[in-house]
């Protein structure tokens, strides 16, 4: 129960966080994008701010070591650069451009409940559905060193 | 367009930033959204309850803010069906084939100093500022 609460929580302060910078609405963060039109900043300071608490947050957390209500910290540690890192990124950044929603914003968004927000939702479940589909390269470290292949 | 909103953006940055910061301390998950949605494609037991809790939190954020008293931003999505789809589609599928969207790459990655994070991040504005310069300025009305 306390895992669900903090996890509740969390998903609150974030999407309230997301509300208050005005960064669900898409025409703001396309602003941002927008850099040779008229550009809005906005965006960066969010990030800037967003990043310095989050490195906080990291650095803590590993003096603490364990977690208040988990048995570990379960954060990626691979280092390394890989096609699927690039293409996927670079993909993201198109899809995110033509609409100016990434995935935060587009689930606050759910309630708005428009056809434009369920189409885009249900279209993103489907998008990260298919890449099931993608052949992984067989990895080079033995099963037990595998690292997590998510980053977040 | 919007004017340029440095106390908002820095007022909701802190609090995004105090969310992920809170997710990691308390259960020790990383506050990547497209990793939280993408391991529910399909569910696996055990695994599923904190991030449907999470998503729950994000979903009624509105109405929360709004039960405080304040206004909602508005939003308007002014691209039509296809883009739509296909932009849903590009968002969902590239975030999880590179590991990482905004936040888990952007907030959470380059918080803990991941090479990995900064350059898909750098990558990612990249595309989304040429897509949108292309949208508007070259092709666009």
């Amino acid at each position: 129960m306390p895992v669900l609460l903090s996890a509740f929580a969390s998903g609150l302060l974030f999407g309230l966080g997301l509300i208050v910078a005005q960064m669900i609405d898409p025409q703001k963060v396309l602003g941002f994008l927008d850099v040779f039109g008229r550009w809005d900043p906005s965006l960066a300071l969010v990030m800037a701010s967003a990043v310095a608490v989050s490195a906080l947050g990291f650095a803590a957390a590993k003096r603490l070591r364990i977690p208040l209500f988990a048995r570990k910290l379960d954060i990626p540690n691979r280092r390394d650069l890989d096609a699927r890192l690039v293409i996927g990124s670079s993909l993201f950044g198109i899809g995110w451009g033509l609409v100016g929603l990434c995935p935060g914003p587009a689930i606050v968004n759910i309630a708005a409940g428009t056809w434009q927000i369920l189409v885009f939702v249900a279209a993103m479940m489907v998008g990260m559905g298919l890449v099931r589909f993608v052949p992984q390269r067989k990895p080079s470290v033995p099963p037990s060193r595998a690292v997590p292949s998510v980053d977040g | 367009m919007e004017a340029f909103t440095p106390v908002s953006a820095v007022t909701g940055g802190i609090m995004i930033g105090a969310a992920a910061a809170l997710l990691l301390l308390l259960i020790g998950r990383v506050a990547g959204i497209s990793g939280i949605v993408g391991g529910l494609i399909p569910p696996r037991r055990k695994d599923a309850a904190w991030r449907v809790a999470f998503l729950a939190g994000l979903v009624l954020a509105p109405a929360v803010y709004t039960f405080g008293g304040s206004r909602a931003p508005s939003v308007s999505i002014d691209a039509p069906f296809a883009v739509v789809l296909v932009g849903g589609l590009l968002v969902g599928f590239g975030s999880r084939l590179g590991a990482g969207c905004t936040s888990g790459h952007g907030v959470c990655g380059i918080g803990r100093g991941s090479p990995r994070s900064l350059a898909a991040t750098g990558i990612f504005m990249a595309t989304a500022i040429l897509t949108v310069f292309l949208t508007r300025h070259v092709w666009g009305s």
